[in-house]
């Protein structure tokens, strides 16, 4: 594993991306995500980012996603590129007006996180704390549209310069399956017009919905400018399914998925799962102009090896875990046992499958 | 979605809105409105009306009034003063709960539905349809730059006719998010 960034290097040219060397390289790029702790505790993202990072170019760590407080982005991110893991830094408008994004984007890059990708994100009214106030002062297009200008015009919003630029590489989110569908691709133009240099999708479970909203992609002319990477992930269990279903906003799921998860025996539910989530990769790998494809599976990032060799993407060699969760192999406090297994109850039980991209 | 349980539901929504904005489906036709705005644009008398009513303050409180009541009453209009009416199909999109002004979030339901009030139709997705409907589908793609929020409250009539929300979109991929030239600073509009 090479290309760890080190800490040296603030504010010189320093580092530069891997996902973007990736992209650019032609290579099929695997992206996972990983859900920090509801904790104080930086092991949790350290054990998961090492036990992905022979199989992945960079993981996500996302921005208190669903709305529910969780360690930082930020904090996630230094904490998977200690263990040499390439971060890509989820930023959402959700929580911060637009002087704490602007400085959300300085500290990423002084601290040598390359990769940030900006979104909405969730209303608070869908997360554990729904009396909180929503800031959306900029949307995701502006914040995109913000962070090519302070890194391309060395400009803040101010007008004022801004030396030295932040270096990102900016990473933009698109459901191709929520309505309007005819426009999906055209707010995806808006994002790459705005500064996208790659986006990540929704959870694809429609691959034929996908491939056409991907030729209305291609047809736009938008892969010239932005590498699109399809969101996958695999539902563990039939209350998974239902959450996902039901409280994943912007997801859907095809009859033909949950007709097979619930066809199956009970104890062969996550196998189902995983199988589906394979071979939905490696349909989608059919599509021209895929750069690759982004695995979200909060909580159940153990099973991401497996899916990736089972799909033909493992590196050859690979150590292949199984299904148990392995020791933490970095760890200075105990592994928060909710990250894997998950809470219900709670408005948004995002530890079961993730919670999705947050638009 | 519909009939009196769908109804009630969407005023139930509505009620536990609280300060987040709530979808709003017009009252009036797009095709109506596209008309009106032939009517209302910058010439020399609504420039001197404008200015009449920027140095009249009583004149110009009721002016604004008046504009509230009309807007709201069509559009369930929030006041923001930097209106983005005429591009975006004649839905507004500061009834969208996160005040998008790019176009919809991924969160649209399936039917449809507003992500944060599902049992309200996406204000977007109103906005989509009645803009392609009327062949303004184009609309939609322009860039909206960051809302000033010192304007909120202010007439938007009276700033569209003096020209001070000429910089509000682009369709220049170029183009800075700042508005106006990095001469004249920020947010100056």
């Amino acid at each position: 594993m090479t290309g760890v960034p080190a800490l040296e290097q603030d504010g010189e040219p320093g580092t530069p991306s891997r996902l973007r060397a990736t992209l650019e390289s032609g290579r099929f790029a695997v992206t996972a995500e990983i859900g920090p702790p509801r904790g104080a505790d930086a092991a949790v993202v350290r054990r998961k980012a090492l036990a992905l990072r022979a199989f992945v170019t960079a993981v996500n760590i996302t921005d208190n996603q669903g709305a529910c407080t969780r360690l930082s982005s930020w904090a996630g991110s230094l904490a998977a590129m200690a263990v040499g893991v390439e971060p890509i830094m989820q930023l959402t408008c959700r929580d911060r007006n637009r002087i704490a994004l602007q400085s959300e984007l300085l500290s990423a890059s002084a601290v040598g996180i390359r990769n940030v990708l900006m979104m909405t994100g969730d209303h608070p009214r869908l997360g554990d704390q729904p009396g909180a106030k929503p800031v959306f002062d900029l949307d995701s297009v502006q914040l995109l549209w913000v962070a090519r200008m302070m890194r391309d015009e060395q400009r803040l919003l101010s007008g004022r310069t801004v030396k030295p630029a932040p270096r990102v590489y900016l990473g933009a989110v698109e459901n191709p399956f929520a309505p309007p569908v005819e426009f999906r691709a055209a707010r995806l133009a808006k994002k790459v017009a705005a500064g996208a240099q790659f986006a990540q999708t929704q959870y694809v479970f429609d691959v034929r919905g996908f491939d056409r909203w991907m030729s209305q992609v291609r047809d736009l002319g938008l892969l010239e400018h932005c590498h699109v990477l399809a969101g996958v992930g695999p539902i563990l269990s039939l209350r998974a399914l239902s959450h996902m279903e039901q409280r994943v906003p912007g997801v859907q799921v095809p009859s033909e998925v949950s007709r097979r998860l619930r066809g199956v025996a009970a104890d062969k539910t996550a196998d189902e799962g995983v199988a589906i989530c394979a071979e939905t990769i490696a349909a989608l790998r059919q599509i021209p102009g895929l750069s690759g494809v982004h695995v979200m599976a909060v909580g159940g990032e153990d099973r991401i090896p497996v899916i990736l060799e089972l799909a033909g993407l493992a590196p050859a060699g690979a150590d292949i875990p199984g299904p148990v969760e392995p020791a933490p192999v970095v760890a200075d406090g105990p592994v928060v046992a909710e990250d894997i297994v998950v809470a219900d109850k709670q408005p948004a039980a995002h530890g079961l499958v993730g919670g999705g991209h947050a638009h | 979605m519909t009939g009196e349980a769908g109804r009630k539901a969407a005023a139930a929504d509505a009620r536990r809105a609280g300060q987040v904005p709530v979808p709003v489906r017009p009252r009036v036709s797009a095709r109506s409105m596209y008309r009106l705005h032939g009517v209302l644009e910058p010439r020399a008398a609504y420039r001197w009306l404008a200015r009449l009513l920027d140095r009249r303050p009583v004149a110009g409180r009721l002016f604004t009034r008046l504009e509230r009541s009309v807007k709201s009453e069509l559009f369930g209009c929030q006041m923001c003063g930097q209106c983005a009416l005429p591009v975006t199909g004649y839905a507004c999109p500061m009834t969208c709960p996160k005040q998008l002004r790019n176009g919809p979030c991924g969160g649209v339901g399936a039917d449809g539905s507003c992500e944060v009030f599902p049992q309200l139709r996406c204000v977007w997705l109103e906005g989509f349809e009645r803009a392609r409907a009327s062949g303004h589908a184009l609309d939609l793609e322009v860039l909206q730059r960051p809302v000033d929020h010192r304007v909120w409250g202010e007439s938007s009539w009276v700033n569209y006719w003096q020209g001070k929300d000429a910089d509000l979109w682009t369709t220049d991929p170029a183009a800075s998010p700042l508005a106006g030239s990095a001469a004249s600073g920020p947010g100056q509009r």
